[in-house]
């Protein structure tokens, strides 16, 4: 049981899709400007990316193993997520308008998240089961929903901020998102305590 | 007599700097060498000047009629000549003009016929309009009509009378001084205020660093056999507010989206007021002059009685300013403002005058960064989160202060007094609340346009419409009478042979009309064609007289003769059309 | 014969994922465009033309269909933004250059009473009839400019609305800064 919640505090904090693996930071610095978008952006990557990963794996171990097409993967998972954004924005457009204008153009764009195609990726290549897979997947999501949400947080203080002039928008996001990289360094020590 | 009093939190003791002007009785301020009444002297709509330059007022006689409900009248504070009706600079941190009516004292200062009325014999509504007519607004500070929040609130029964005589701001001794001398009228001005609202409990709160205030109020209410409680209050500033006293006398919470507190039960008015109320109700006195202390860089503080209109300048030297004196705040030091200048009037909302020198008010050092000790939030007597709403008021960013509850601040001055860091916060929140009100002012004029450019849009193709059906049914109207002289002329003709001409005549009339119909449309489009091409063009300039042709052609030559349009014959094109 | 499955693999997967969506795209239909509606909403609805399109309605379906956002005058530099924000698009300099507020006045000696400026008005703001002279509702004009070209005599001039106590703001408060000893 213990093995399952390692996965999923690990996906969370240790091996953080965004700071520590680096993935998917288009929406990362896209959608921080405001903390109500990081929330809707957060939820929308959330349901996604678990999708994803169950679907994912459904088609990696019923479709394209038993007949040894591998090779298809990621063309397959491609079309399959982009599908699941697909219908994502339809759900979102019915139920929020606001939502879906406030996200524009990067609810279509989670498409190409390269969170979103990694996380499955890095599944098959960890020889995650189906359960595993899953909480792998939502493991990632959240944390990728957590340090958005942070860091809109600090990025809407840091718009009253003094900055000096040159670095005032991206650059200061950059030093912030440097920063909270190195605090989520400290994560790795967890597994000390195995 | 003991009771239970509650708290409000935060609250700042700056030094209360009272006892300069409180020591001296009330003097009589001489009579200015002119007075200048501004029309706009309460919260509401702006009063109508009923007067004109070069009138003869007496003292008492209304100048400014209220309009609208939540306004009051302004009276002539003496008898005069009106010499103007104008634009003057107002006791407002703008500095900007606002009309004013500008009086040369007489002399003789000659009272109007005052009319006082039986406020227990007649109905409140009447009551209402007397101290409207009278000008009696609330002298504590914000000047908000007292007949407006007399009147009991629907569904709510009146729990508490509140009587603010806290007075906590530094240096203010105008309302201690009135209850020390004037304690029995104030104590009469109450019990109307109790016959007209029918509170369970009235509570007079007063500060207790006015021991004699406060002895004084008791003797009046004692005497008069008043069932109402005088309340020593702690002195903590801002004790005086509104909610902070409802709260400290009553342990309610007024909660920050309330706009009346009559909601609550509960309904607050300054001594000041109570006194005024009661000198219109028993003698027919409307508002022409009030308490006010004039304190600060001066050689001799005192409370004067003073005119309202009278010129600050004047008042300030009857307590001889030391010579560096370089400005007068009015108000107290927490929430007063510098007046932009020394000749601006006294109005119906000033309670003392304070002249202004580095010595006494030392300039603050310049601003340093937050860095949120949260001294503020400690102060905040509003429990509020001033490091908050001022990190994002600085950015701009109003819509955050406003979840920050930036409209529940009364501005008093506590978080900027206690910041370490010196930061003006008050001055942060005014600017954010002034321009959230702007937008709002913006917006509501944007949905205005919108509505009526919507409602314009709408007309215009009602009445395109319009003209298209009525010419249409003229055209079918036209074609009908044809076809029926069509027929009639073929039944004429059908008498000389009926069996030969019947069935092609019958044929024709079903042709004919459906003929006349289509004819009738496309007519009618082109009418519509060519009243679209007239709506572009001017429709006055047929059937005129001679004169007017004349006139009309001479317009016409002017333009011409300054190129302003190649000349072209007009008249005949609209001759066409119409 | 692999291309040949993974083809047939593929389209397999292709047409169930279509007919999917095609389902959503039926059950989760949207009727109008709401987008609209927040542009205009932070259009200053002066129906002034200025932007090109003939009112604000017009352009706000403009700048949905990918217009620029920085054609709106009388919202200024701070309208820009705002719409910025809601799009997510880039904030760009006002094409044109900022005006203060004003509002159009009629001479009233000069006017003859053609009704031009009245078709002109898009808010209905100026009252007067034929060869009676016109004056403008100044609560309701927005400053539109419209009604001063169809003036034959040239009586309508702009003006900036005065600051009084009633639209009078607090300034941002100065920060001193303290010369270096």
């Amino acid at each position: 049981m213990s093995h399952y919640l390692f996965i999923l505090v690990g996906a969370v904090l240790v091996n953080n899709v965004v700071l520590v693996k680096i993935l998917g930071l288009c929406p990362f610095m896209g959608v921080s400007k405001k903390l109500e978008t990081a929330y809707g952006m957060g939820a929308a990557t959330t349901f996604v990316l678990t999708m994803a990963t169950g679907a994912s794996y459904i088609i990696d171990h019923y479709l394209l193993m038993p007949f040894g097409l591998e090779y298809l993967r990621t063309l397959s998972f491609i079309v399959t997520i982009a599908a699941i954004v697909q219908l994502t924005e339809m759900v979102i457009a019915k139920t929020s308008p606001t939502l879906q204008q406030t996200l524009g153009i990067y609810l279509p764009l989670i498409t190409t998240n390269c969170a979103v195609l990694g996380v499955p990726l890095l599944n098959i290549s960890n020889g995650y089961n189906f359960v595993e897979s899953l909480l792998f997947g939502a493991g990632s999501a959240v944390g990728f929903s957590l340090v958005l949400i942070l860091f809109a947080g600090i990025r809407e203080r840091v718009e009253g901020a003094e900055v000096p002039t040159h670095f005032r928008g991206a650059a200061i996001a950059m030093v912030t998102a440097g920063l909270m990289a190195l605090a989520f360094m400290g994560f790795a020590g967890l597994d000390k305590y195995q | 007599m003991l009771m239970n009093l509650f708290k409000f939190k935060g609250g700042v003791k700056p030094p209360s700097n009272k006892l300069q002007s409180n020591h001296l009785p009330i003097a009589q301020a001489p009579m200015p060498s002119r007075l200048i009444v501004p029309l706009h002297q309460s919260i509401g709509g702006t009063p109508r000047p009923i007067i004109q330059a070069g009138d003869h007022v007496l003292k008492g006689q209304m100048i400014g009629q209220a309009d609208g409900w939540i306004s009051a009248a302004v009276h002539a504070p003496t008898s005069g000549t009106v010499l103007e009706v104008a634009m003057h600079v107002r006791p407002h941190p703008s500095g900007l003009d606002s009309l004013c009516v500008v009086i040369e004292p007489d002399g003789k200062d000659e009272w109007i016929t005052r009319t006082p009325i039986d406020h227990r014999a007649v109905p409140p509504a009447d009551v209402f309009h007397h101290l409207q007519q009278c000008g009696i607004v609330g002298l504590g500070g914000a000047g908000f009509p007292a007949h407006g929040k007399l009147t009991p609130s629907k569904g709510v029964a009146m729990d508490e009378l509140i009587i603010n005589g806290a007075e906590c701001e530094p240096f203010i001794t105008c309302d201690d001084l009135l209850m020390r001398e004037r304690a029995d009228e104030v104590v009469r001005g109450i019990a109307v205020f109790r016959d007209l609202l029918q509170p369970k409990k009235v509570l007079i709160g007063i500060e207790d660093n006015k021991p004699e205030a406060i002895a004084a109020m008791r003797a009046a209410v004692d005497a008069q056999n008043e069932p109402f409680s005088v309340v020593a209050v702690p002195t903590l500033y801002p004790a005086g507010g509104a909610k902070q006293l409802i709260r400290v006398l009553t342990g309610k919470e007024v909660p920050g989206s309330m706009r009346s507190t009559a909601d609550m039960g509960v309904q607050v008015f300054n001594v000041g007021t109570a006194y005024s109320a009661w000198r219109a109700v028993a003698h027919g006195e409307p508002l022409v002059s009030r308490i006010l202390t004039i304190t600060g860089n001066v050689h001799a503080p005192r409370n004067y009685e003073v005119l309202i209109g009278t010129p600050m300048d004047e008042l300030l030297a009857l307590a001889q300013p030391h010579p560096d004196t370089d400005g007068i705040l009015m108000g107290g030091p927490m929430m007063g403002f510098l007046v932009p200048n020394p000749q601006v009037p006294v109005v119906k909302t000033t309670n003392c005058l304070i002249a202004h020198a580095d010595r006494l008010f030392p300039p603050k050092a310049p601003e340093m960064p937050c860095i949120r000790c949260g001294a503020c939030a400690r102060a905040c007597p509003h429990e509020l989160q001033p490091f908050e709403m001022y990190w994002f008021a600085r950015a701009k960013n109003f819509g955050k202060t406003q979840e920050y509850n930036i409209f529940d601040c009364i501005e008093c001055g506590c978080c900027s007094y206690v910041c370490p860091s010196r930061i003006p916060l008050v001055q942060y929140f005014r600017f954010a609340k002034s321009e959230i009100w702007a937008r709002e002012r913006e917006k509501n004029a944007a949905d205005q346009a919108k509505t009526r450019f919507e409602f314009k849009q709408y007309r215009e193709e009602r009445e395109k419409a319009d003209k298209a059906e009525k010419l249409a049914k003229a055209a079918a109207a036209q074609a009908a009478k044809k076809a029926a002289e069509a027929a009639a002329a073929a039944a004429a003709e059908g008498d000389a042979t009926p069996s030969a001409g019947a069935a092609p005549d019958a044929a024709i009339a079903t042709v004919n009309p459906e003929k006349e119909a289509k004819r009738a449309t496309i007519e009618a489009a082109m009418a519509r064609a060519k009243a679209q091409r007239e709506a572009v063009q001017p429709k006055n300039v047929d059937n005129l007289t001679p004169d007017q042709q004349k006139v009309a052609d001479d317009i016409e030559a002017r333009r011409v003769a300054a190129h302003l349009i190649a000349p072209e014959p007009v008249a005949p094109d609209n001759e066409k059309s119409e | 014969m692999d291309i040949l499955l993974a083809i047939a693999i593929m389209a397999l997967g292709a047409v169930v994922l279509g007919a999917a969506l095609g389902f959503a795209a039926i059950k989760f239909k949207v009727e109008g465009d709401p987008l609209v509606e927040k542009i205009e909403a932070i259009l200053p609805q002066t129906q002034c033309g200025q932007c090109g399109f003939p009112g604000c309605k017009p352009y706000a379906e403009a700048i949905v269909n990918g217009e620029e956002i920085n054609k709106c005058p009388p919202g200024g530099a701070e309208g820009v933004q705002r719409l910025a924000d809601l799009l997510g698009r880039e904030v760009k300099p006002l094409d044109a250059e900022e005006k203060p507020k004003q509002i159009a006045i009629i001479d009233e000696n000069t006017c003859i009473g053609c009704t031009l400026c009245i078709q002109a008005c898009p808010v209905d703001a100026i009252v007067g009839a034929a060869k009676q002279m016109h004056t403008i509702v100044a609560q309701q004009c927005t400053g539109c400019e419209l009604c001063l070209p169809p003036c034959p005599v040239e009586c309508i001039h702009m003006e900036v609305i005065p600051e009084t106590i009633d639209n009078w703001k607090w300034k941002y408060p100065v920060i001193e800064i303290k010369a270096a000893a």
